[in-house]
């Protein structure tokens, strides 16, 4: 077993993990947070995609070893208080998710591209949701849900 | 008194409620529970594809530390339990039943051989390669030529991997080919596929020793129906035994069948009387959740000159892999009894042999038998246009049903019989419309043209969903004593926001303000009885069921105000937080002492049948085979709509669905039986940049006669004629080379080998 310190949606945490466990794995049974998810744990579907230093990140292709120090924010993490978050309400409004498995990292990744990239185009959008797999939607309503949230994000507009 | 304005929450775009936890990351999907003490279970899998089981040696996995047991199949009992038919359960069919665990022999690799237990899921793989399996190797069967070649077969009892036939008929259809102007005569091919939903399965179950009950969390789809398999499989009461229903990642047919796991987890709560939990790898779930589709079929069309279609006769062979699953009899029947579409065609003779082979067993994927259907249906009326010289859109439109033919009835399916007829409709309308909102004439310059490097097609097809499969669903409405109200429910959630879809139904048949209405299901101790997702059923059949039960609550209700209001029944309204007479009211909170409870049940045995008519716009890259969709409209009529926000996702989502098993998903076997797409990276799925251009139109034209919301199942309809239009795009595409797409997936390097062939001929010619 190892210690391993890192931070988890802005609190510090303190772990012993083996030191082959994952970070998602760690982050669902070790700190409770089920959100994040897995649904192929071979970083095809992105579904257990957090962010890590600010970059959106496979959690099920990381070691929970690696994070020591990191700064890391999940599904959860996006927003401190009971509202959702003017991305989570576009997700809502535009019916970007069904069964609700893969929007956590289709969450995530959106959140990651549009705070690095406000000012993003629809090409830009497909091009990085396409690491992340819906089996549901088809696409197309969550591709309007992150081209509609970019002015909260401080997009200038097109 | 005023009363409130009556509620229009059915067809309103409501935003569902299940997404304020979805969003957050607060769903509870089953292996996000965990329970305490619990154990976890991994299964030893069968590495081979066919051959006689000798041996399982255990001793060096028991002696590493942290597992607890190895669980094979003379721990299950006497006689191994195997696993019944859900649907069209014939009993010439039991040899082909599933046993839980393997015991002589394997039939296909991924089959279950033991169950390992262990302080986690970790240690628990780690005494997998611990253990030594003996098999003696039989060769393989893993297509239709080895299985009629018959090397060796599956079930030596039957003699065969032919396993049984399906015949649907209707009118003459001899007579009808004798009279043909033309007869027609193709061969056609769908690949195997899958649901492929993004949960992976799982369980907890948890046995109590002193009370012997059973709880499974991770129920989905039929939980009535699967509490009596493991309940018999177990040989306990059924209502010893609580399927739990939680967040479920999608189903699509798929999910929520019986599978072996559905009792070996249960049942090894049961030996190690301690709770277990298993979740699945996307390894697992590519060998061992059902696969679909598989056809190959001879058909043969019957047509007059003028482009009428007179007759469909023809054999299709379904490989069904190693077993028949609860479902796995639904896609290969439908290919026979729904060929004909939403086209009149008086004369039928189709059957479907369903093969046994060395692959995963198969069941239903939306659109089971339909997607297949449709693909050689649309590809045959446009091999016949050409033949004929007439143009395709004008013998659609001669050869559709006419709304004055309804009720329209299709091909009757032996055995197991069955009869069905198309409800309602205007199939010409929903044409017609389809064409002017695609821009057929303006596009129409494009077809078979070469811009920029790229050959240009279009096409246009129209499709038939069947929905609303009986018997029956129950709901129980409970006026709490708060006032609030519950719905308990026999229909269960697979994603498709039937919380919410339910709640705007409650809402509007009993006037109660949205907030004030909870609604519970997929819980076997909710109702009596329920029967759950499939066949698209819930929203007809539950909200059906809810429209019985507002009924007799109200009635309740009015009853309990007129005592207390001193009136008579008739005179009493119900406006959601009061009841009110001339010149009285009452709060619902505190009416009654004890909460109102109405039961009912919605009992049917027509199904609806929603239709549609969906075109394509292509372009062909004839370097390098690759096929871009440019725009794709599906224009769909419902009968009625309960949220056009949820629909609308339903019918692109399954639009997009269809586009990957059109030109993407293929589950590739060797002839040694072994699955070469093992994972996401190997079997391909549609992502985010692949199809861009998706539109959908619902209407709410014709209501179905046949349930009190004129609902039809709506949800499966966008992924059922994908693979028949977009293969008539590329035929058109390319009609310079008569290039005929025959076969599915148009994987780039199938379309450039169809290019270079044609070619060839061509400069040979």
């Amino acid at each position: 077993m190892m210690k391993i310190e890192f931070e988890v949606n802005g609190k510090p945490v303190s772990v012993d993990v083996d030191p082959r466990l994952s970070l998602a794995d760690c982050l669902r049974s070790e700190l409770g947070l089920t959100g994040t998810h897995l649904g192929c744990e071979h970083g095809v579907c992105g579904a257990c995609t957090v962010i890590v230093n600010g970059a959106a990140v496979r959690s099920c292709l990381m070691l929970a070893v690696q994070a020591s120090g990191d700064s890391v924010v999940t599904v959860e993490g996006l927003s401190n208080d009971e509202a959702l978050t003017p991305l989570q309400a576009s997700f809502r409004k535009h019916h970007a998710l069904q069964c609700g498995f893969c929007t956590p990292g289709m969450v995530t990744t959106a959140h990651a591209l549009l705070t690095h990239e406000p000012d993003c185009d629809e090409d830009r959008v497909r091009d990085v949701l396409s690491g992340n797999i819906c089996r549901c939607t088809g696409y197309v309503p969550i591709v309007e849900a992150v081209l509609d949230a970019r002015a909260a994000y401080g997009s200038k507009g097109e | 008194m005023s009363v409130r304005p009556a509620n229009s929450f059915i067809g309103s775009p409501i935003e569902r409620v299940e997404d304020l936890r979805f969003l957050r990351g607060r769903g509870t999907y089953v292996s996000d529970l965990n329970r305490p003490n619990q154990l976890h279970a991994v299964l030893l899998r069968s590495p081979e594809a066919h051959g006689r089981l000798r041996g399982i040696d255990c001793t060096r996995a028991l002696a590493l530390p942290g597992v607890h047991a190895v669980i094979k199949a003379s721990d299950l009992g006497a006689r191994v339990p195997h696993i019944p038919l859900r649907l069209q359960p014939l009993p010439q069919l039991e040899p082909f039943h599933q046993p839980m665990l393997a015991f002589d022999k394997v039939r296909y690799v991924g089959e279950p051989l033991a169950v390992v237990i262990a302080d986690s899921a970790g240690i628990a793989e780690d005494a997998l390669e611990l253990i030594d399996v003996s098999i003696d190797p039989l060769p393989a069967i893993t297509d239709k030529s080895s299985a009629d070649a018959a090397a060796a077969v599956l079930f030596e009892s039957h003699g065969s991997n032919r396993a049984m036939v399906w015949t649907a008929t209707r009118g003459d259809a001899d007579a009808a080919f004798a009279s043909a102007d033309l007869v027609l005569k193709e061969s056609f091919r769908v690949q195997r596929h899958a649901a492929m939903f993004m949960e992976p399965r799982g369980f907890v179950a948890e046995w109590d020793v002193e009370s012997e009950r059973l709880t499974v969390w991770g129920a989905a789809k039929v939980a009535w129906t699967n509490r009596r398999i493991l309940a018999t499989a177990m040989e306990i009461p059924e209502t010893s035994v609580e399927m739990i229903e939680v967040d479920v990642g999608g189903g699509f047919g798929s999910r929520g069948e019986f599978y072996p796991e559905d009792y070996l987890i249960p049942a090894a709560s049961r030996i190690v009387g301690r709770p277990i939990k298993w979740t699945e790898d996307r390894r697992e779930h590519l060998m061992c959740a059902n696969h679909a589709r598989d056809i190959e079929c001879d058909v043969e069309m019957a047509v007059a000159k003028d482009g009428r279609i007179l007759g469909l006769r023809g054999m299709a062979y379904a490989d069904i892999g190693a077993y028949f699953r609860t479902n796995g009899s639904v896609g290969p029947r439908n290919v026979a009894q729904f060929m004909s579409g939403p086209y009149k065609i008086e004369n039928i003779h189709l059957q479907t042999t369903q093969l046994t082979t060395n692959k995963t067993p198969s069941g239903t994927y939306r659109g089971p038998g339909r997607f297949e259907t449709d693909f050689i249906r649309e590809r045959m009326i446009d091999l016949a246009a050409k033949k004929l010289g007439i143009d395709g859109v004008a013998m659609r439109r001669l050869n559709l049903v006419a709304d004055a033919d309804m009720p329209y009835p299709l091909a009757s399916i032996t055995p197991y019989d069955s009869s069905t007829e198309l409800d309602s409709g205007d199939y010409h309308h929903v044409f017609d419309l389809c064409l002017e909102k695609f821009g057929w004439n303006e596009k129409s310059a494009l077809q078979g043209k070469l811009i920029d490097g790229r050959y240009h097609g279009l096409s246009v097809g129209s499709f038939i969903e069947g929905g609303a499969a009986g018997p029956k669903e129950d709901a129980r409405l409970v006026l709490e004593t708060d006032g609030s109200l519950t719905v308990y429910l026999g229909s269960s959630a697979v994603g498709q926001g039937l919380q919410t879809i339910m709640t705007q139904i409650a809402a509007d048949a009993m006037e109660f303000p949205f907030e004030r209405i909870r609604v519970l299901h997929g819980s076997t101790s909710h109702v009596t009885e329920g029967f759950g997702s499939y066949h698209s059923r819930s929203t007809v059949m539950g909200g059906s069921a809810i429209l019985l039960a507002a009924d007799k609550l109200k009635a309740m209700i009015r009853e309990s105000a007129a005592s207390k209001l001193g009136c008579a029944a008739s005179e009493v309204q119900i406006d959601g937080e009061t009841v009110v007479t001339k010149g009285a009211s009452h709060p619902l909170a505190g009416l009654a002492d004890k909460p109102l409870e109405a039961e009912a049940t919605f009992f049917n045995k027509k199904y609806t049948y929603a239709y549609g008519t969906q075109a394509a716009h292509v372009s062909v890259d004839p370097g390098t085979g690759h096929v871009q969709v440019h725009d794709y409209l599906s224009v769909e009529d419902v009968g009625r709509m309960i949220n056009p926000l949820t629909l609308h996702g339903q019918a692109i989502g399954g639009i997009v669905q269809g586009l990957g098993g059109t030109f993407l998903e293929h589950l590739i076997y060797d002839e040694h039986g072994q699955l070469l797409t093992g994972s996401l990276a190997d079997y391909l799925m549609p992502t985010a940049s692949d199809f861009p251009v998706i539109r959908s139109i619902t209407l709410e034209l014709k209501p179905s006669p046949n349930n009190p919301l004129g609902a039809k199942g709506a949800g499966e309809g966008g992924i059922i004629p994908v693979g028949g239009i977009i293969a008539n795009a590329v035929a058109n595409a390319l009609s310079h080379l008569d290039v005929q797409p025959m076969e599915l997936p148009l994987s780039p390097p199938r379309v450039w080998r169809l290019i270079r062939d044609a070619q060839e001929a061509k400069r040979s010619m």
